[in-house]
């Protein structure tokens, strides 16, 4: 028995990022009275990102001051289907937040729109490749929406957040001088901002892509260029290259945030509640199982808290959703070794690597200027810019020179072949650290039989849950892929003159690796699609199987994308808000037809 | 907390408006009291920091000690349900109770004795009709006797107050700037900040009409120093349009500046809510005032041109560089609507540096507006800057691009780190 039933709200939101704080906006507009519920503190620009105490990365990195407490709650992780997983107990290749505006306060900022192609990627592939082309354990899919569809809400979305970037068409014209990326497709207005300045090092870059017959441009941004007011009245300032956005609280309003461009006008709704340091343990559903009628929580003081409402959201981050939908008994767990079920399947990341080009002293790249979002990118080797037919792999990635300040613990970039300490060391560090131009090949991750969600059958979180379990590894096809675009870049960073070049590339056989930070884009385990035999959420991220219930956030994607994905997932937030406020309140029921 | 208590106040203000409106005959008025509750600001002393709206409790430090805002709601023991009519214009008008005794002069009666018989009967029927009725006894002042006794202050009202009598227009005065000289003299009690007072607590004058010292910056309240409102070039409206008067009472900010201390307060709880109509009429009416000095600011770029060229050997620039720079930029001009211009800002270019300090060691806070919801803080530096530090800063703010201001002494800061009182966390109470 619950300690506290709450009074019926109208709908409660399980989350209060980027996706929670969207909808609540859009549901408290629309007249509905909306609880959140968010499992960590409250959180905002003051005192938590105060200047210039939220410049400290012993505090907010090493000591992971907005990430998820891991000794209460985490995920176990195991490599293949026979292997037992063990828990992720300290903060390495992936970052999960807590507390108020979630990931969202922590991001970088890089705010992309997505190949339109990636949202058919089967079909895409089957079309143009032939069906054979696509392994045999590639389970990747159609996500059931299309660009669009979900172009207004891109548009939207990067009013929301005051994104700074150079458009390449608008309305089918191109626009400025055509410097925008060629490969983006249509928008239906241009960036509300202009690009930011690039660093000297993109510069560096830009030229050596351009060189190399490649199409570099300024990276859309969600690091303000200027000072900025959105749609909301929210206001941001203009950011400083103060190098401390990931992993940090933005001290200058400059970092688009939940905190700093949706909550200042979503509180002066007297339809919105917000409660902090309230988990949800449950999504309650009544007698037939096909209705939610709220959720169970629990809060500060450790009671267990009943929150009935007549809509649930979740837009936890990532994979918790799938954990949410494992625990509360909805939908069925996938199973690898049949395919069936849908709860769990598809869990994908990305497929990172670096090349870092070493320059005689006096180059002055000065890496301690940076921001999260700013970045010269080419997209040349993303998506399906290119040909894969002689390739024979499916994914690809955009490659960026993101200079967003390198900091002193994290690790300063030495050449290969230097002592990891000791007094080369030291002479390496001072030759290299102003010295170094480095890129990333952020690679996409396709979704595998065998890379999924289910249950840990042993270890249990702080409120005696079972934890969440990875079953997930590095496959053939995006490592051949990953190797292919770095060798391609190695070539640009040679082309640069370099005193020398060091690549971190990962090999064939190469297994996941829990400890270096890779990004923390994971995606899938409530995957939209076209059916419910094989996604969990229709086109409008309402759950086949409760038609009350909707799921936001990466969850639905159904593989992994190249792109960072906030951006994506910020535009399904205004899609399935529109969903619902257009469709669903005046007809509650299910939207698609199964 | 305080801004999100008034929030919830005036929603449910309109709440309680909406069941009030059913039984009263005539409903509008309880809506036009509503606004004259707004544009007098009763809240800023009757509503305490997460209390009921108008159940009184604020403390007010006086000269003298301690006095407790009244309760004004309708409660019939605690507040002012038993007043009829003529009692609560004989107080709004004398200062004098239904009991009575006279008021202190925190209660800005002398402003109100003008206000029109017309919003008097409305703000009437608003609080007996529009407010709920909350029963709260108030404290008594902590004034100690014999100051404590009350009969002086009937004397002071025969010495000090006006004798009650409509507002009048100055000759010549247009409609505009006539409605904009109301609000400001009487609802708008801006003088009680705004005007220099005597010794015995008087303002120095209670309008314009020969009186260059009305609204010409008032003394220290709460560590805050009311700014100029004159047409000074430097310390007061000069360089200031009337749109920027307007959006900075409607908004809490400009392009070049934003409002803070107990300026942030009576944005949020009062000006936020005025028509623009009576906003421009506000603005035109200040636009009015001449100056009282003949100095002008002019832009001057060379601690611009240094600081860009990384020359930080002007005594406070380094810490300028190091504190200040990120926001306010090398240029001082700040961040249009989102950092405050310190060139040119009459905060700065004032005699007295005490708002200035405060902001370094306290901090301060933008309020929020439903126009412009974004509580922007400036972070306390208490911690990080010691008293000299401040001093060299604010020396070199007051003297840079064009500033022309006294410098600082550590003395004055250290004076004013005694009273450290860091901005609350407020925006974080759901």
């Amino acid at each position: 028995m619950p300690d506290i039933i709450r009074k019926h709200a109208d709908a409660v939101i399980i989350g209060s990022g980027w996706t929670g704080m969207i909808m609540a906006k859009e549901l408290t507009e629309a007249g509905l009275k909306v609880v959140v519920l968010e499992r960590g503190p409250a959180r905002d620009t003051y005192p938590d990102g105060a200047y210039p105490k939220t410049m400290d990365e012993l505090a907010f990195i090493q000591r992971s001051k907005l990430f998820q407490d891991m000794s209460k709650d985490t995920v176990t992780i195991r490599h293949g289907l026979n292997d037992v997983a063990v828990p992720y107990r300290q903060i390495g290749a992936f970052k999960p937040p807590t507390g108020l505006g979630g990931a969202g306060l922590h991001w970088s900022g890089q705010h992309w729109r997505v190949l339109p192609e990636e949202l058919q990627l089967r079909s895409h592939y089957e079309q143009r490749y032939g069906k054979k082309f696509i392994p045999a354990d590639m389970t990747i899919a159609d996500w059931g929406v299309t660009y669009d569809e979900l172009e207004p809400h891109y548009t939207f979305a990067e009013q929301v957040f005051g994104t700074s970037g150079h458009a390449y068409r608008v309305n089918n014209q191109i626009v400025g001088n055509g410097d925008g990326n060629v490969f983006e497709a249509n928008r239906s207005a241009p960036f509300p901002l202009p690009a930011m300045k690039n660093t000297y090092s993109a510069m560096i870059y830009w030229k050596a892509c351009q060189e190399n017959g490649l199409h570099p441009f300024s990276q859309p941004s969600a690091n303000a260029s200027l000072p900025y007011t959105n749609p909301y009245g929210c206001q941001m300032g203009p950011c400083t290259f103060c190098g401390f956005c990931s992993g940090y609280a933005c001290f200058n309003y400059s970092k688009a945030s939940p905190n700093v461009n949706i909550l200042p006008a979503l509180r002066l709704s007297p339809n919105f509640e917000l409660r902090t340091d309230s988990t949800v343990t449950k999504i309650n559903l009544d007698g037939t199982g096909k209705r939610a009628t709220g959720v169970t929580y629990i809060d500060a003081q450790g009671q267990t808290n009943t929150q009935p409402a007549d809509l649930v959201i979740a837009g936890t981050f990532a994979y918790n959703n799938a954990h949410l939908l494992l625990v509360s008994g909805i939908g069925t767990p996938y199973d690898p070794q049949t395919g069936q079920g849908v709860v769990g399947k598809n869990l994908v990341y990305q497929t990172m690597s670096t090349i870092q080009a070493f320059f005689e002293p006096g180059k002055f790249s000065n890496p301690f200027i940076g921001a999260g979002g700013n970045s010269v990118t080419v997209d040349d080797y993303n998506g399906d810019n290119f040909d894969h037919g002689p390739l024979g792999f499916v994914g690809g990635g955009p490659v960026w020179c993101n200079q967003a300040g390198t900091k002193p613990i994290g690790g300063i970039p030495v050449p290969a072949g230097t002592p990891g300490w000791g007094s080369a060391w030291k002479k390496a560090v001072a030759d290299s650290y102003v010295n170094t131009v480095s890129f990333d090949i952020e690679g996409s991750n396709m979704a595998y039989r065998q890379c999924y969600l289910s249950l840990d059958p042993t270890y249990k979180n702080w409120l005696g849950q079972p934890l969440l379990r990875f079953t997930f590894d590095w496959q053939d096809n995006d490592i051949k892929m990953s190797r292919y675009i770095t060798g391609k870049m190695t070539d640009v960073a040679k082309s640069m003159n370099p005193k020398s070049t060091k690549v971190l590339v990962k090999n064939f056989g190469d297994h996941f690796d829990t400890r270096p930070y890779q990004t923390t884009h994971l995606a899938g385990g409530t995957i939209m699609g076209t059916n419910p035999r094989q996604s969990v959420v229709n086109k409008y991220l309402q759950s086949w199987d409760v038609s009350n219930l909707f799921l936001l956030g990466a969850s639905v994607f159904a593989q992994g994308l190249g792109y960072n994905p906030t951006g994506t997932v910020a535009a399904l937030a205004y899609w399935s808000a529109k969903a619902i406020r257009e469709q669903y309140l005046k007809n509650p029921g299910a939207l698609v037809q199964a | 907390m305080r801004a999100f208590a008034t929030l919830a106040a005036l929603i449910a203000i309109f709440a309680i408006h909406a069941a009030a409106a059913q039984t009263d005959p005539n409903p509008s008025l309880i809506t036009q009291g509503a606004y004259i509750a707004a544009a007098g600001d009763c809240t800023a002393c009757h509503t305490a920091p997460g209390g009921a709206l108008y159940a009184g409790g604020l403390g007010i430090a006086s000269p003298i000690g301690t006095i407790y805002a009244a309760n004004i709601t309708p409660d019939k023991s605690t507040g002012i349900g038993n007043w009829s009519y003529d009692d609560f214009a004989r107080l709004m008008r004398t200062g004098v109770t239904k009991s009575g005794y006279t008021v202190y002069p925190a209660m800005p009666f002398t402003s109100y004795s003008r206000v029109s018989d017309q919003d008097l009967h409305a703000l009437y029927a608003y609080i007996m009709l529009g407010v709920p009725a909350v029963n709260n006894q108030v404290k008594r002042p902590d004034i100690p006797w014999p100051l404590s006794i009350r009969w002086p202050m009937t004397v002071w009202r025969w010495m000090f107050a006006p004798a009650p009598g409509p507002f009048q227009p100055e000759p010549g005065q247009d409609a505009q700037t006539a409605r904009g000289a109301y609000l400001v003299q009487t609802l708008g009690h801006c003088g009680s900040c705004h005007t220099p007072r005597e010794i015995t607590l008087q303002e120095d004058a209670l309008n314009d009409v020969n009186h260059p010292s009305f609204l010409a910056g008032g003394g220290h309240i709460d560590g805050w120093m009311p700014v100029d409102l004159r047409g000074d070039d430097t310390t007061g409206l000069g360089r200031w349009s009337v749109t920027d008067i307007a959006t900075f009472l409607k908004t809490g900010a400009t392009d070049k500046t934003a409002a803070f201390g107990g300026m942030a307060d009576v944005v949020h709880d009062s000006t936020q809510y005025l028509t623009n109509a009576d906003l421009t009429d506000i603005a035109l009416y200040l636009k009015s005032l001449p100056a009282s000095s003949n100095a002008k600011y002019a832009y001057d770029n060379t601690e611009t041109t240094a600081l860009n060229s990384g020359d930080s050997s002007k005594p406070g620039a380094a810490i300028y560089l190091a504190n200040c720079d990120v926001c306010h930029s090398a240029s001082g001009e700040g961040y249009a609507k989102a950092f405050p211009a310190l060139a040119g800002n009459p905060v700065v270019a004032g005699q007295d540096p005490t708002s200035l300090i405060n902001i370094v060691l306290d901090g301060a806070r933008r309020p929020q507006t439903t126009t412009a919801p974004s509580s922007l803080v400036m972070p306390t530096l208490a911690w990080k800057l010691n008293d000299q530090q401040i001093a060299d800063v604010l020396t070199f703010i007051r003297s840079s691009w064009g500033n022309n201001a006294p410098s600082v002494s550590p003395n004055q800061v250290a004076r004013l780190r005694k009273h450290y009182k860091p901005i609350p966390n407020t925006a974080l109470s759901p």
